[in-house]
C-alpha cells in the first residue's frame, strides 16, 4: 500500500537526510563471543545481528554428510522483539528461504572442499530489525567465517539498492530514483528491492535476489550502487578483523 | 555433547575439597554483573545482562488483546525462552525443548506470582481489552547460570519498558490516560530521536511494576554448594537450586533441578547466601534502572 | 631504531606474485597471484610466503602426539574427541592391552584422557588414533586444559624455551598436544599458576616480549 511519505524530496534528500548513494551507519566487531568458533556483532542503521560460527565439526545426522565436502549451515533467525510487531518465535517461510540463500553463498566462499563430511554451521541471530537484514546477517557471518580462522577464498559482503519515489498510473511505473540501502520505510512503500552479495575481490555474485519494478537501465544503475556500497562495508569487515587481533605492540629494535 | 572428561571433574572437586573454585572465586562468590537497559530500538523494553562471560538479551513486546475470562480486568503476561544454537556447540535449533521451557516458566512464576507486573493497571476495558506483555528472552553465550542471567534480564527489560500507547486509536488512549492518571501513575516527559534524526518530546508511561524477587541460583557438586555456577561447574553439577527472594529477606520462589539431592542443612545455607545476593544484584538493578 | 609489528592478514588479501614467492601454508594461488584463505600472522620471509593461523580448529598430521578423551566405547574399538572437526578412532589392536570383544569399557571409558598418536589421515579425513608407543598412556591425574591449536608453537616457544620457563617456576609436569589440549600436574596453587601463564600466553601471543611479560607474571606468583 502506498502511502502519502514522500520518500525523497526535491533536493534528493531521503526521510533519514541521506542522498541516493549514501550507505546507513555500519559497525562492526569480530570475536564477541565466548563459546562460539568464530562470531561477529554488527551494527547496520536500525539492524543489531549477531553471529556464531561452530565448526567445522562432523556433520549430524550422518545422512546429510557429503563425502567429499563440508556443508555449510546458515541458520537466519529474529528475534521475537526484533520488529514492529512482536514475531512469534521460531522459523517461518521467510527465515528458511534466507536461510536457504545464505548458506549458498557462503558455500561458494568458503573452502568446503578441505573438509569432507563435514558440517560448518553459520548462526545468524536478528536482534533489531530495520530493513537489509539479509544483507546484514550475510556480512557478519562473512566476518565470524573468518574470526573462526576457516580457510575461505574471499570475505563475502553484502549490501542492497532499490527504487522509491515512482508513480503508477494506469498500470504503468515511471519515475522513482534508484537509491543505496533502503531504510524502513523506503523498504515497505519503496518501488525496487535488490539485495545482493557479492565475493568483493573478484565481483562475483554470490546472492541475488530482486522484487519489485526495474527497467534495465534502473537495473545497471542499483547494481553499481549496491557493489559499491559491497565494497564500502568490506572495508570495515577488514578493520574488524585486523581491530580485534592486532595486538598495539611494536617493539623498538 | 561435548565430553567433559574425568580429570577435569576430579580436578575441580579436588579444588573444591580446599574451598576452592577453579576460577579463584570463594563459594558464595558471584561473577561480574553488568546490566544494560535499552539495547534493542524495536523492543518496548529490553535489557542485557551479562553474568560472567554469560551474555542473555531480553525483550519486551505489548499489543492490545484480550483478557482471560477469568480475570476479565487484567492485562496478560507471557514468557518464551530460547536456548538459540548461537550461544552453544551443544544448543540444537528447533522448538524449544525442556531445558528452555523450564526457564522460561521459572522467570514467568518470579515475575507472575510476586504480582511484579501490576497487571490491573493494564486494563483498558474490562472483558474486552487490555495489554499484553510478551517477555522474550535470548540466550547470546552460555558461560553457565541461565537461570539468573534470564531473570534478571526479564526484570530490566520490564523495567525499561514504555507502553505503546501511540499505537492505541485516539479514543482509546485518552480513555487509557485517565484510567492511568485514577490509579496514580504519571507520564514522564522525555525528548527521543525521531526517524528523522530530529529531537522530539514524547509522554512516556512506563509498565507499572512492583518491586521484584530476585533470583539466585547454586549447585551442588560432591557435597560442595557454589553459587553462580560458572559451566565447568553446571557441567558436573548434581543438583541445582535457584531461591528467589525479595527486599524483606523472605523467600518469594525456588526451583530444584538435576537429579541429585540437598540435605535440609544445605537448602538453609543456599537461603541465607540467596538473601544476600539477592540485595546486591537489587542494588544493582535498580541503579541500571534509574530508580 | 626499528619499529616493527607482525602482520596480520585476512582472507583474500593479495600476497604476491608466484613468480616471486613459493607459496606455502595458508594461502592460495588464483592466477599467477598469492591471497591468504585465513586470518593468521603473516610470514614472508623470500622466496617464501605463508599464513600462520590465529584461529581453527587442530588440523590432524600423521605422527603428532595429542590428548584425547573418550567419548565412547563401542566393541571393538573407541571414539575420542581431539579437538579436531572430526572425532578420531582407537582400535583395540592399537592399544597395549589384550582387549576381549566387547569388553573395550573395561579399559578406556566416557570422559578418559589418553595421551596418543595420529596413526593416519584417509582423504575422507577418517582419522586413527594409536597408544601403542611407550610415552603414550592412558592419563591419570592433574588437569587438563585447551588451547587454540595455533598458540601450541608459542606456549613451547623456541627450543622448549617458553614451556621450560613455566616448568622452572611452577616445578609441574607440563605436557603440550599438538590439538591444543595440555596436561599440568604439581602441586594445586602452582597447577593454577601455571593455567594463569599459559591464559596470558594464549591472549598475547602475537606480541613481542612475550617471554619477559610470563616471566615477571610467575615470579609475581610464586
Amino acid at each position: 500500500m502506498k502511502s502519502d511519505i514522500e520518500l525523497i524530496d526535491a533536493n534528493g534528500k531521503r526521510l533519514d537526510g541521506r542522498t541516493n548513494d549514501q550507505l546507513r551507519d555500519v559497525k562492526i566487531e569480530a570475536g564477541v563471543l565466548h563459546r562460539a568458533d568464530g562470531s561477529c556483532y554488527l551494527e547496520w542503521g536500525g539492524n543489531k545481528v549477531v553471529v556464531a560460527v561452530y565448526g567445522p565439526r562432523e556433520a549430524v545426522p550422518r545422512h546429510t554428510q557429503d563425502p567429499l565436502r563440508a556443508i555449510v549451515n546458515a541458520r537466519y533467525n529474529m528475534a521475537a522483539f526484533s520488529v514492529d510487531d512482536r514475531k512469534r518465535p521460531g522459523p517461518d517461510r521467510r527465515s528458511r528461504e534466507i536461510s536457504k540463500v545464505i548458506s549458498e553463498a557462503l558455500e561458494k566462499v568458503v573452502l568446503i572442499d578441505l573438509y569432507p563430511r563435514a558440517a560448518i554451521d553459520v548462526n545468524i541471530e536478528v536482534l533489531d530489525a530495520e530493513a537489509g537484514t539479509r544483507c546484514a546477517g550475510l556480512t557478519a557471518a562473512g566476518v565470524a567465517l573468518a574470526d573462526a580462522g576457516i580457510p575461505m577464498k574471499d570475505i563475502p559482503v553484502g549490501c542492497a539498492a532499490g527504487k522509491i519515489g515512482a508513480e503508477t498510473k494506469d498500470g504503468k511505473v515511471s519515475g522513482g530514483h534508484v537509491v543505496l540501502d533502503l531504510g524502513k520505510e523506503e523498504d515497505n512503500f519503496g518501488d525496487a528491492d535488490l539485495p545482493i552479495a557479492i565475493s568483493p575481490r573478484t565481483n562475483e555474485i554470490l546472492l541475488l535476489q530482486m522484487d519489485g519494478h526495474l527497467t534495465v537501465e534502473e537495473f545497471n544503475k542499483a547494481m553499481d550502487l549496491a557493489m559499491k556500497g559491497c565494497h564500502d562495508v568490506s572495508k570495515l569487515q577488514r578493520d574488524a578483523l585486523i581491530n580485534k587481533y592486532a595486538s598495539d605492540v611494536e617493539e623498538v629494535e | 555433547m561435548t565430553i567433559s572428561p574425568t580429570i577435569k571433574k576430579n580436578y575441580l572437586q579436588k579444588l573444591a575439597e580446599q574451598n576452592k573454585r577453579s576460577d579463584g572465586r570463594k563459594f558464595s562468590d558471584y561473577r561480574p554483573v553488568s546490566i544494560e537497559p535499552g539495547v534493542i530500538s524495536k523492543a518496548e523494553g529490553s535489557a542485557r545482562v551479562k553474568i560472567g562471560n554469560t551474555q542473555v538479551v531480553a525483550g519486551i513486546k505489548m499489543v492490545m488483546g484480550e483478557p482471560y475470562p477469568d480475570t476479565p480486568d487484567a492485562g496478560v503476561m507471557t514468557t518464551a525462552a530460547e536456548l538459540i544454537p548461537l550461544a552453544s556447540p551443544d544448543f540444537e535449533a528447533g522448538p524449544p525443548r525442556g531445558n528452555a521451557i523450564e526457564l522460561a516458566r521459572v522467570v514467568d512464576r518470579g515475575i507472575r506470582e510476586s504480582n511484579v507486573i501490576e497487571l490491573e493497571k493494564l486494563c483498558l476495558e474490562p472483558g474486552e481489552k487490555i495489554w499484553v506483555v510478551f517477555i522474550d528472552i535470548h540466550i547470546i553465550d552460555y558461560d553457565g547460570n541461565l537461570f539468573d542471567a534470564a531473570s534478571l534480564a526479564a526484570l530490566a527489560a520490564l523495567y525499561g519498558a514504555r507502553m505503546p500507547i501511540e499505537r492505541l486509536e485516539e479514543e482509546d488512549r485518552k480513555a487509557y490516560i485517565k484510567k492511568l492518571d485514577d490509579f496514580g501513575i504519571k507520564p514522564v516527559e522525555e525528548t527521543v530521536k525521531n526517524k528523522a534524526g530530529e529531537e522530539e518530546k514524547v509522554m512516556s508511561y512506563y509498565i507499572p511494576m512492583r518491586e521484584p524477587p530476585i533470583s539466585c541460583t547454586s549447585v551442588k557438586f560432591n557435597d560442595v554448594v557454589v553459587v553462580d555456577p560458572s559451566l565447568d561447574e553446571e557441567e558436573i553439577a548434581e543438583a541445582r537450586l535457584t531461591v528467589a527472594t525479595d527486599s524483606n529477606g523472605s523467600i518469594r520462589a525456588m526451583q530444584k533441578g538435576l537429579n541429585g539431592s540437598f540435605t535440609l542443612e544445605e537448602i538453609k545455607k543456599i537461603i541465607k547466601d540467596s538473601i544476600v545476593t539477592g540485595d546486591a544484584l537489587r542494588k544493582q538493578l535498580n541503579e541500571s534502572a534509574g530508580r | 631504531m626499528t619499529k616493527s609489528t607482525r602482520e596480520i592478514v585476512i582472507p583474500s588479501q593479495y600476497l604476491g606474485e608466484t613468480s616471486e614467492f613459493k607459496a606455502g601454508s595458508g594461502t592460495l594461488i588464483d592466477h599467477g597471484k598469492i591471497y591468504a584463505k585465513i586470518l593468521g600472522v603473516l610470514n614472508k620471509h623470500p622466496p617464501y610466503v605463508n599464513v600462520v593461523p590465529l584461529k581453527g580448529r587442530y588440523d590432524p598430521v600423521e605422527g603428532d602426539t595429542i590428548i584425547g578423551f573418550v567419548e565412547q566405547a563401542m566393541a571393538s574399538s573407541w571414539l575420542a574427541d581431539i579437538n579436531a572437526p572430526y572425532p578420531a578412532l582407537l582400535h583395540v589392536s592399537e592399544v597395549p592391552w589384550k582387549v576381549e570383544f566387547g569388553e573395550t569399557e573395561k579399559y578406556l571409558n566416557t570422559g578418559d584422557a589418553i595421551m596418543a598418536k595420529i596413526l593416519s589421515v584417509d582423504v575422507e579425513k577418517k582419522l586413527n588414533i594409536t597408544l601403542k608407543d611407550r610415552n603414550l598412556y592412558k592419563i591419570q591425574g592433574g588437569h587438563i586444559i585447551t588451547v587454540g591449536p595455533s598458540k601450541v608453537p608459542r606456549i613451547i616457544g623456541k627450543k622448549g624455551s617458553m614451556i621450560n620457563l613455566l616448568k622452572k617456576y611452577t616445578r609441574c609436569r607440563i605436557f603440550v598436544g599438538k590439538n591444543g589440549r595440555i596436561w599440568i600436574d604439581g602441586e594445586d596453587l602452582q597447577v593454577s599458576n601455571t593455567v594463569q601463564a599459559i591464559r596470558l600466553i594464549e591472549r598475547e601471543s602475537i606480541s613481542y616480549g612475550l617471554t619477559d611479560k610470563v616471566e615477571q607474571l610467575l615470579k609475581s606468583l610464586s
